[in-house]
């Protein structure tokens, strides 16, 4: 599958596109198919995103796990601050990354 | 401490205000990103993995106690409560948001401080030895000197687009606690037939590429320091090349055309801009030296200290340091606690350094390019007060230059250029020899990772350096030994094929339990390489 993801442009935090609106959490994200380019287009055109990218990821049965190692420590936060995750109340969170 | 003029206040509270307005007009959409980007990056705010990232220059990695508060401020108001102090004796601050970036900056301005030239291909922060103004072996203070390039630095229009960033040092003793010759221009302050003056060393630095700079001139008058330095860097603007960013930086040029024709072209330079009349007037620099005056050391100190306390006799031994003045001792705060992130503070951390400073250290600290903090100035009788408060604050790590002493730079958990996380590495190589009796027993190890080429984290100037590299999508860490940031400058060798994140733990190990075997009395582990040569260790390594 293919996520789109970027930052939000005031905040800085990390986004997932959720279908029609912008998401922190990956669980949110929804495939984009062939469509990512378009929806990256006029999206960051809204400055509603900040530096949008087309990654790949699998889908499981938790939600969408990025390919690459990088865009799971932006989904996860920090590995080494768990207090700091979006899931701190997963002593588990940081395996998720590996 | 340099107190900002008129001048300096001027400017730095009108670039508050015009990126306040840049900010503004992109949170409009007036402009794009592509055309914000390097607005941005000139205020030093990047967009790193998780959110925008702050790098505040702290000149020289001088601060007084009223700054040290307000980078605890910042931590609070603006970020998640902590900061993070870098090899370039900076601070930086990972989730600042981009609509409160121009409030925060004009909180900095209060207390003479901005994030101007923390990025881009412009002269970034001067750097210097932390020991400055109370190391015993220094023939002069390096401060004045760098405070100098500071002032000539900042918003230089010649050199705000330079082929590639630019980074300079200056150190005035001959041991070299600033990597002085892994800078683009590295400069000691010697002395000469009773006179000051300055050796340039041009063309070094790490990253993909590390080199080992070069003696360019052995001595510049003092007079012409200013003007000699413009000269390096004209050469540079002028032959650096600008179509290809990996072969952009000084150390590329002086190298391609070889550092003795560099030197002629720089003294052919040099005798242009020397009519110039760019170096200042000695009132000048008498004016700019007179910040940097000794503080009012008491005379008369007891020099006895009570050693009872077995924890506090550790820590003197390992992080104290002599002072120059009779009486004093320089305090060295380790930020490596075992298991914690390297170069980390919380904002109460923070604080508390800044109470000791403004009552043990005549109102100073310094950040070093280790990512640890010194108290310069505290009278010997204050020491134990010192080291209680620094335990109750768990800041009292008894480790300086230890195996436990990492640098690390951020890596992938926080920075998007990296390959691979270095932090975890940090931590886990230190919780395997966090017995103190282990470490001491190693002596001075320094060991320095980066998660990527970059190579932020200094590992090729590291006694064993660590290097994140990505395969396949699987972080992997290259080891290598050998290298050195200090007098004995050296660039460390690699080892052999890379390992997994435990396996680097275990190799490290294996390297360090080699260096017992073979070490003679006296001997560092670096020593010992540099005796025996990679094999013996190689073959501990690998079997």
């Amino acid at each position: 599958m293919k996520l789109l993801t970027g930052n939000d442009l005031a905040s800085g935090a990390v986004t997932w596109w959720a279908g029609s609106w912008w998401s922190i959490h990956i669980e949110d994200a929804v495939d984009v198919g062939e469509t990512g380019e378009a929806i990256l287009a006029r999206e960051e055109g809204a400055r509603r995103v900040n530096a949008p990218y087309i990654i790949d990821a699998i889908a499981t049965p938790e939600g969408p796990r990025p390919a690459h190692i990088k865009d799971r420590v932006r989904a996860l936060g920090p590995t080494v601050r768990p207090d700091l995750t979006l899931k701190p109340a997963d002593p588990q969170a940081g395996e998720w990354v590996i | 401490m340099y107190k900002y003029d008129n001048y300096d206040q001027a400017i730095v509270d009108a670039r508050v205000a015009e990126f306040r307005d840049q900010v503004q007009r992109r949170l409009a959409g007036e402009i794009t990103e592509d055309q914000f980007k390097p607005l941005r990056l000139m205020n030093g705010l990047y967009l790193q993995l998780h959110a925008y990232m702050l790098r505040v220059a702290i000149p020289y990695g001088t601060l007084d106690s009223r700054q040290m508060r307000m980078l605890a401020h910042i931590a609070r108001k603006y970020d998640r409560d902590y900061g993070h102090f870098t090899t370039r004796q900076n601070i930086q601050y990972n989730w600042i948001k981009l609509e409160e970036c121009p409030d925060l900056l004009a909180d900095l301005a209060t207390v003479e401080m901005h994030a101007i030239q923390t990025s881009g291909n412009c002269i970034r922060n001067i750097s210097s030895d932390q020991y400055a103004g109370a190391a015993a072996d220094e023939i002069a203070d390096p401060r004045p000197w760098a405070e100098l390039l500071r002032q000539w630095s900042t918003f230089h229009p010649e050199f705000s687009y330079l082929p590639r960033k630019f980074k300079i040092a200056v150190i005035a003793a001959d041991e070299d606690r600033a990597a002085m010759r892994l800078h683009d221009i590295g400069i000691q302050l010697v002395e000469r037939e009773g006179k000051l003056g300055a050796a340039f060393y041009v063309g070094g630095g790490m990253g993909r590429t590390p080199m080992i700079a070069p003696l360019i001139k052995d001595f510049v008058p003092i007079e012409d320091y200013l003007s000699y330095a413009e000269a390096c860097l004209r050469v540079y603007n002028r032959y650096g090349r600008r179509d290809n960013i990996y072969k952009a930086r000084i150390k590329i040029l002086v190298h391609e055309i070889g550092a003795e024709e560099y030197a002629r072209q720089v003294e052919e330079e040099f005798a242009h801009v020397k009519t110039l009349g760019i170096d200042p007037p000695a009132a000048e620099l008498e004016r700019i030296a007179a910040f940097f005056a000794p503080p009012p050391f008491e005379s008369g100190l007891n020099e006895d200290i009570d050693r009872s306390d077995p924890d506090f006799a550790v820590w003197l031994d390992q992080n104290v340091k002599p002072h120059k003045q009779p009486g004093y001792a320089i305090v060295n705060i380790s930020l490596k606690p075992i298991g914690g992130i390297p170069g980390d503070a919380s904002s109460a951390q923070i604080d508390v350094m800044a109470d000791l400073a403004e009552k043990y250290s005549f109102d100073e600290l310094r950040v070093t390019h280790a990512q640890n903090i010194v108290l310069p100035h505290v009278a010997k009788p204050d020491l134990y007060a010192v080291w209680k408060a620094l335990n109750e604050a768990e800041l009292a790590n008894a480790n300086l230059d230890l195996i436990s002493d990492i640098i690390a730079c951020p890596g992938l958990d926080y920075c998007s250029l990296a390959n691979a996380r270095s932090i975890p590495i940090a931590q886990k190589i230190a919780t395997r020899f966090a017995d103190a009796e282990r470490q001491r027993d190693l002596g001075e190890l320094k060991l320095k990772i980066s998660g990527c080429i970059n190579a932020c984290g200094h590992h090729h100037a590291g006694h064993i350096g660590i290097l994140g590299v990505d395969r396949k999508g699987v972080e992997n860490y290259q080891l290598t030994l050998g290298g050195s940031g200090a007098e004995d400058v050296s660039i460390g060798k690699i080892t052999g094929p890379g390992f997994d994140e435990d396996g680097i733990v275990d190799a490290v190990e294996r390297a360090t339990d080699k260096y017992k075997e073979l070490r003679e009395p006296g001997e560092r582990f670096v020593d010992t390489y540099r005796r025996v040569g990679m094999e013996p260790f190689k073959e501990a390594i690998y079997g």
